[in-house]
């Protein structure tokens, strides 16, 4: 009895499984790249603005965190397929990995912004009202307290996002883009090889594994609040 | 002391804080009038929720007084641009109840912070720090994170960050209330002596007299959102004349009152020195059956401070007196 199916061996022979491992790398970093870019300044923003932040804005709070809402609750298939046409805007293309990263870009960055915001909601009051009293700038807090001060937990914020990010990115194959999802739809489940889908759920593991397992440890490293 | 032609002082004016509006609205402090004189201790004592957070956050602008003015230096905060407030605030440091250092930075960055804000190189700036820390006697810790150390050691660090950019006051919220007696004497030290040495004005909030007593050279006692009582430490201290002042430093006197025999009496220390034995030569010289009802004494720089509550038996109540009398003891009958 053979261990693989013929046409397993030849995407590995050809190389296929190995590009489709490094399509959904790809796709997950690079659009995690840009939702951070998108995303970290609107959850800043979020909680400085906000009732118990810095700098109290509620109007702009509230047009914030109505337009995260809105995209935070449309699922992912129907975000990508309606946001297509910005794709093909922004890279020239609604087909392809490219116009993929558009639409997760477009989908993480409102959940990126939330997640930093909590991250930061984290911060000790009395921290801040401390750097307050010492003449800090609200840009100085925001560079010099927030964001360091909740370091460790932008980053395990930072893990969890990449995980959605990778789970999102699998549906890539519906318009024309790669990696292990395509692979297994393609190649598994259309052509009915269940090893194939097996191969690709395992190798997804392994990346997700890989992701939190460096991610937390970084986000201890980085941690002073613990003993060592 | 004069500075640009102008008395170094915190003047209060009149300043009233309300939170909220309409009905819901509470007033945390109402028409305070308080000046602060160069080179003091200065104390603000009151019960939880008088009204103390409020007030000396109104200092510093880091509350707004709905009324009122704030003036430092002859400055009018109220006047000033937000950047001018940033720069008038680097003249007065704050410590807190909770430390409030920065957990992710070691001891030394903590102590940097105010200076990297201020725009100081870096070298200078550690160099500076490292002085500071020499000061509060943790130089050997400036590696350490702030979770790494004890809680009077956090508020050593948290000190040396306050007096960083070289401010000429210091706010100090409930600076010994997170700290045991022992650590809460060695602050109260380091801030007598920050005092003496720096010539640093300290506003020190607190909800206990022992440390008013202690440190203070004058003290506003805050009840319900107003001043009730203000004056010298000495005076208030020995001679309360508000409901509050008197509730604030004669807490067992009402239990004292119960106890029906002989004669009541509370002895005031105000720093005389510790080594004196006050009690033993009641009793020896006396030859009174002296009872303690409360004790509160507190040893700071070798001097005494604090009070002593006894019961003497009539009998013995006159030779009592006559060598208190004779001996400058500050007391006062309590029956
Ligand atoms: N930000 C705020 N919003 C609304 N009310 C407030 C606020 N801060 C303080 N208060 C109210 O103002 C009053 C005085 O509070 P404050 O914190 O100044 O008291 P305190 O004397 O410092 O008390 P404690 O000893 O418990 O610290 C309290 O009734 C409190 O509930
Ligand atoms: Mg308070």
């Amino acid at each position: 009895m053979k261990i693989m199916s013929d046409l397993l061996s030849q995407l590995i022979e050809k190389g296929v499984l190995q590009k489709g491992i490094w399509e959904t790398v790809y796709l997950t970093f690079v659009s995690a790249f840009f939702s951070y870019i998108i995303g970290l300044p609107i959850g800043i923003l979020l909680h400085v603005t906000g009732s118990d932040g810095i700098k109290p804005i509620p109007w702009l709070n509230k047009v914030l965190g109505f337009i995260v809402n809105i995209f935070r609750s449309i699922p992912f298939v129907i975000l990508m397929v309606a946001m297509l046409p910005v794709a093909k805007f922004v890279v020239g293309t609604s087909l392809g990995n490219k116009a993929m990263i558009v639409t997760l870009i477009i989908a993480a960055a409102p959940y990126v912004a939330r997640m930093v915001e909590s991250s930061i909601k984290e911060v000790d009051k009395g921290v801040i009202e401390a750097a307050q009293s010492m003449g800090t700038s609200n840009f100085k807090i925001i560079w010099k307290v927030l964001i360091p001060e909740s370091k460790p937990s932008l980053i395990v914020g930072a893990v969890i996002s990449l995980v959605t990010i990778l789970g999102y990115s699998a549906m890539a194959g519906t318009i024309g883009g790669g990696g292990l999802g395509t692979i297994a739809i393609n190649y598994g489940y259309q052509r009915f090889n269940n090893d194939i889908i097996w191969v690709c759920v395992v190798l997804t593991i392994i990346i997700v594994q890989l992701i939190q397992e460096l991610g937390m440890m970084l986000a201890h490293k980085t941690d002073k609040r613990i003993n060592k | 002391m004069f500075y640009n032609g102008v008395q170094r002082m915190i003047e209060l004016k009149n300043i009233s804080k309300t939170y909220g509006k309409g009905e819901k609205a509470i007033t945390a402090i109402k028409e305070v009038n308080i000046t602060i004189n160069d080179g003091e201790i200065f104390g603000i004592i009151g019960l939880s929720g008088a009204g103390k957070s409020t007030l000396v956050r109104c200092i510093n602008f880091l509350e707004r007084p709905t009324t009122g003015d704030v003036i430092i230096d002859g400055k009018n905060l109220g006047q000033l641009s937000t950047k001018e407030l940033l720069e008038a605030r680097r003249n007065i440091g704050m410590i807190f109840q909770g430390f409030n250092l920065l957990e992710q930075r070691t001891v030394l960055k903590n102590v940097c912070f105010p200076l990297e804000i201020a725009g100081v190189k870096k070298a200078d700036a550690e160099k500076r720090a490292r002085e500071l820390l020499q000061l509060v006697s943790l130089a050997e810790k400036e590696k350490s994170y702030p979770s790494q150390l004890s809680g009077g050691q956090k508020q050593r660090v948290a000190i040396a960050r306050a007096l960083a950019a070289n401010p000429k006051y210091l706010l100090c919220d409930e600076a010994t209330s997170a700290l045991d007696p022992d650590t809460t004497r060695s602050i109260l030290e380091l801030m007598k002596k920050i005092n003496k040495e720096l010539g640093i004005t300290i506003v020190v909030i607190t909800h206990e007299m022992s440390i008013i007593d202690s440190i203070c050279d004058r003290v506003a006692v805050l009840d319900k959102s107003v001043v009730a009582e203000m004056g010298d430490v000495k005076t208030v201290f020995a001679n309360p004349q508000s409901d509050i002042a008197k509730k604030l430093v004669l807490p067992e006197v009402k239990a004292a009152a119960e106890i029906t025999e002989g004669k009541k009496v509370r002895i005031v220390f105000n720093g005389e020195s510790s080594g004196k034995p006050v009690l033993a030569a009641i009793i020896l010289e006396c030859g009174a059956a002296v009872n303690i009802l409360h004790a509160d004494t507190k040893d700071i720089d070798g001097k005494a401070y604090g009070q002593l509550i006894i019961q003497i038996p009539f009998e013995s109540y006159d030779r009592v007196k006559a060598y208190l009398d004779a001996n400058s003891i500050e007391y006062s009958e309590l029956n």
